[in-house]
């Protein structure tokens, strides 16, 4: 029996109603419990902010395009390197940093549970030995559905059930949580070398549109009963003008869950933008985020943009050509047969660039014009817009119009013509922001009822203790101590046990991925359907007796079966 | 006994249908099999090691695992300068023990890819990959190249399953749609069922791929009358090609890394295929030679940020190819212990280098008796991972497959004898 008791914190639990109460936290093996022996290991908060550990709903960090960021920047490498010490490895890299880093850097930060945003179902194997070497988060992969053959043909038949088959055996297949789309329809086009321009363009061959492809996923999903909703990367990333095609998306959007979103739109930013080219590109934040604000079946995360040196990496293979051609840079790409595809260059974000301060405003205003914190997740998109080492700063950000003032007076000075920044008012509170980087998140993800991104009883033991006495400090006015303190965990509690403190690595841990199994009836199970065999065994360039995760790949880990309606 | 969808832990191609049928805990039969997969699937359980053996004055002694892992481990702690080097014919999972030992000992760890496609990865870190899986090829490219390498010899069933002799989803007719274009100093195999041969003189690579880039650009007129050889009549026609493909795939080896030029040869086709994606459809593709070398750099960069060449001995991973490759350190006898794990430089090695190497106390941990054993002071036999263990190797276009057991010969795994020298390297060396 492991027992801890952490004595004076200051709570923060969104999920449970507590918006900052002074109490103590009982915890018996690694879970909470109303008391503990007094023999328990006593952990002090002396009156600090205590949450729930912190959630990334949307990250890159594990699996085959993120270890081609590595592979191809031995720059950035360099960038982020840490002696091996105690328990701790050798670190490398800072935009796209080894597993090791990112594990430490993000429990450093407080943060216990991650979600990988875009596993191809053909490479899963890889993103779950990343997974193992990603020792103090729990893991989840969302897995890449945007150009799935079998589902477009299924689509075209309008055979929905057909297609939510293919998802489910496809997600427990590969030990995937949600469902992934990146640009529908226009990964399957790239590999022509080809785009699709919004939702109604027909994918080439398959002639469905990408709307079709989004409207039967989420059908799918929910047939399926996943506990995430379908996780959306809209058409048209980075274009002047595409906030027409996002708004056009998200009013396809039923609401068909009475539990969660039915829809998380991702690093939305990227996709509210006007203008009709780089000369007039300006802010669409407001339209989008006021759709937002009347769709509660959505759930969006920002996507913020932050200056300096990154990697941006991606399914949307095209997009990533474009973006090569702006940038000059080095360009990868990585398209997956059957299924997707993926780009990866590395970016520079610039405050003296007009486009990049409008990117940077944008982000900001979408998470202070969604009036509902629930809706709208604090992320950069690791590493896209930024790496998530930034998440300390955004938060005071958004916290503070005076930090945010004196940002704004350093960005390229047309930026005000084209945002609507400057004018907005609201600081957002330490609740707002507890929901955003956790309860919020774990809401969005489905993950509260196996005890994530709470507090209440029964809950994992997964806490955050940062060094900030909320009644003392002002973040409006205090935002240095905000980002400092959000940098740097007093404590960062994995399952009971504590992982880091003051920014030291105090153990070697053990994950836990976290997996979805819809459970499908035998008679609609696409493994026994000969067409389906047929077309993976003659198309695909590995058998389907292959494809499978197998269990040995899974070490600690936790199964989410679903009954589903199908 | 027979066992379907095996796969084959040869060359970088990791093909996964093959049929293997074993009797008495011997292989008779091996289907859809090259020539290379075959002999070495069949051949395989007769030729190992039966034990470690360790030097014994001019000759050998048997030895026990117990007393080998110890020699092994013992000779690590003691060395200033370790090196851990080749990792490419064994699972991932032993060559992320590999790398954690390297770390712990503060030693250098490298695999084969150094002295083989190491330039290709240099290209890489400077302009990028446009790649795509190999099923992508199979099924939508109209136009393959092989540049600087002999499929046919190397890759025995590249051609049949990812390329020319497979079927395509988007094509009728694949074998007659698919056209074949092959640049080599040699008429190969390969070549003489080329549609197209473009022969370029030893050494006329670069020029050559600098040539059609000019051509793609629109800019013929500064191309001279031949380029290295090969005349620019056939310079335009085959950029021509290029451009009017629908789905083109280059492949290129060691022909083109090797050669002079190095990894500007590969910087420059992979240009070249950049600039024909303004155009229509390119990916490009390094043909991997071990079933796992490329598996070697997923591990080492996703555990120290870098792909191969990876240095500890400042406590941080330093990475410099041309002074922390294994080549060069032997070369320069700087290393003062070597292990040697799932490779045969004894076969590739300058001989400057072997002779370090036989200085030296060096473990080769090898199923079989190779072209490295006579230098080696102990060799550790394994299991061999696709026959008599399991593991992961990543195809070289990344596609991680989980190698199948089918024979049960008794021999540890890498995994376990790396694990088990580390276990007792860390009983000493606390991290």
């Amino acid at each position: 029996m492991n027992e801890l008791l952490i004595k004076n914190a200051f709570v923060i639990d969104p999920i449970n109603n507590i918006t900052g109460e002074q109490m103590d936290l009982a915890v018996r093996d690694g879970r909470i419990v109303e008391d503990v022996g007094a023999n328990a290991e006593v952990i002090d908060a002396g009156g600090c902010l205590t949450l729930p550990g912190g959630i990334d709903s949307h990250t890159h960090v594990c699996g085959t395009k993120v270890n081609f960021g590595r592979y191809m920047s031995p720059e950035d490498m360099r960038a982020g390197r840490e002696a091996r010490r105690g328990v701790k490895h050798a670190t490398s890299g800072y935009s796209v940093p080894t597993t090791y880093a990112n594990s430490y850097r993000y429990a450093i930060m407080g943060y216990t549970t991650l979600l990988e945003g875009a596993m191809a179902p053909l490479e899963a194997r890889h993103t779950h030995e990343e997974f193992s070497a990603t020792p103090l988060q729990d893991m989840m992969a969302n897995t890449l559905f945007d150009g799935n053959w079998g589902v477009m043909e299924a689509i075209r038949d309008g055979d929905t059930e057909r297609a939510a088959a293919i998802v489910g055996w496809t997600i427990s297949a590969v030990k995937g949580f949600g469902i992934k789309i990146t640009n529908p329809g226009g990964t399957e086009a790239w590999g022509w070398g080809k785009d699709v321009t919004c939702i109604r363009d027909p994918v080439p061959y398959f002639e469905v549109t990408p709307a079709e492809i989004i409207e039967t996923l989420i059908r799918s999903c929910e047939m399926l009963r996943l506990p995430h909703s379908v996780h959306l990367h809209c058409n048209n990333l980075g274009k002047p003008g595409n906030y027409g095609c996002t708004m056009e998306t998200f009013n396809l959007v039923p609401d068909l869950n009475d539990k969660r979103q039915t829809l998380y739109a991702t690093h939305v930013q990227f996709h509210s933008y006007g203008g009709s080219g780089w000369k007039d590109f300006c802010s669409k934040a407001e339209p989008v985020a006021g759709l937002v604000n009347n769709r509660p079946q959505i759930v969006i995360d920002m996507g913020q943009v932050m200056f300096g040196k990154t990697t941006t990496m991606t399914a949307d293979g095209p997009m990533e050509f474009n973006l090569y051609r702006l940038h000059h840079n080095k360009w990868s790409n990585h398209d997956v047969e059957l299924e997707t595809g993926s780009g990866i260059i590395p970016v520079l974000y610039r405050r003296k660039n007009l486009v990049n301060s409008i990117m940077w405003a944008i982000g900001l205003e979408l998470a202070l014009l969604v009036e509902n914190p629930w809706q709208c997740m604090l992320t950069t998109d690791n590493p896209n817009g930024a790496p998530f080492v930034k998440y300390p700063e955004i938060i005071a950000l958004l916290m503070s119009k005076k930090y945010r003032d004196a940002e704004f007076a350093t960005v390229h000075p047309e930026t005000g013509s084209r945002t609507v920044l400057p004018s907005l008012e609201r600081e957002l509170d330490w609740n707002e922001i507890a929901v955003m980087t956790r309860a919020g998140q774990a809401k969005a993800l489905g993950i509260t009822d196996i005890g994530k991104g709470h507090l209440g009883l029964g809950a994992e033991a997964d806490i955050a203790v940062y060094p900030l006495k909320v009644g003392e400090i002002d973040p409006a006015k205090e935002y240095e101590q905000v980002i400092e303190g959000f940098s740097k965990a007093k404590w960062t509690i994995k399952r009971g046990r504590p992982m880091a403190r003051d920014g030291e690595i105090l153990v070697h841990g053990e994950n836990t991925t976290i997996w979805a199994d819809p459970v499908i009836r035998p008679d609609r199970d696409i493994a026994q359907d000969p067409d389906f065999c047929e077309m993976f065994n003659h198309w695909y360039s590995v058998r389907m007796s292959n494809y499978p995760v197998q269990d040995e790949y899974l070490q600690r880990n936790l199964r989410m079966q679903s009954e589903a309606d199908l | 006994m027979i066992h379907r969808d095996m796969v084959c832990p040869f060359c970088g191609c990791l093909c996964d249908d093959l049929v293997v049928e074993t009797e008495d805990g011997q292989v008779v039969q091996v289907d859809n099999a090259c020539t290379l997969g075959s002999n070495k699937m069949m051949g395989a359980w007769q030729h190992r090691l039966k034990s470690p053996v360790m030097r014994d004055g001019g000759g050998w002694r048997d030895t026990t695992y117990e007393e080998a892992c110890e020699y092994a481990a013992g000779v690590l702690l003691d060395a200033d300068r370790p090196l851990m080097y080749g990792w490419s014919s064994t699972q991932g999972e032993a060559q992320g023990i590999g790398v954690s030992m390297a770390e712990l000992l503060g030693g250098v760890i490298d695999s084969t890819t150094s002295v083989c496609h190491g330039p290709s990865i240099l290209a890489i870190q400077e302009v990028g990959h446009p790649g795509c899986t190999l099923g992508q090829v199979k099924n939508r490219a109209d136009l393959v190249i092989y540049w600087a390498c002999n499929p046919t010899e190397a890759h025995p069933r590249h051609m049949s399953r990812y390329t020319t002799y497979a079927d395509g989803f988007f094509m009728e007719n694949a074998f007659r749609d698919r056209k074949l274009i092959v640049v080599d100093v040699r008429k190969s195999d390969t070549a003489s069922i080329a549609d197209e041969f473009m022969q370029v003189k030893p050494g006329g690579d670069y020029a050559v791929l600098s040539a059609l880039r000019a051509i793609v650009r629109g800019r013929a007129d500064v191309v001279p009358k031949t380029v290295a050889g090969v005349t620019k009549e056939q310079l335009v026609r085959v950029a021509a090609l290029c451009k009017e493909a629908r789905f083109g795939a280059l492949f290129f080896g060691v022909g083109l890394t090797m050669a002079p030029g190095k990894y500007k040869n590969v910087r420059n086709a992979i240009e070249l295929v950049d600039e024909l994606n303004r155009h229509t459809k390119w990916t490009l593709t390094p043909l991997r030679g071990h079933y796992n070398v490329y598996g070697s750099n997923e591990v080492f960069t996703w555990m120290t940020g870098y792909p191969y060449a990876v240095d500890f001995s400042r406590q941080i991973a330093f990475y410099n190819p041309g002074e922390t490759t294994a080549v060069d350190i032997l070369a320069r006898q700087e290393c003062d212990a070597c292990l040697i794990v799932a490779s045969d430089p004894g076969a590739h090695f300058p001989k400057q280098c072997l002779e370090h190497l036989a200085e030296i106390p060096t473990v080769l941990i090898d199923p079989m008796q190779t072209a490295t054993t006579p230098l080696c002071r102990c060799q550790i036999p394994t299991a061999v991972t696709g026959m008599d263990a399991s593991g992961t190797a990543y195809r070289m276009d990344g596609v991680p497959i989980h190698l199948k057991k089918f024979l049960d010969l008794g021999y540890p795994t890498d995994t376990e004898i790396i694990g088990r020298i580390f276990k007792q390297v860390k009983e000493v060396k606390h991290p």
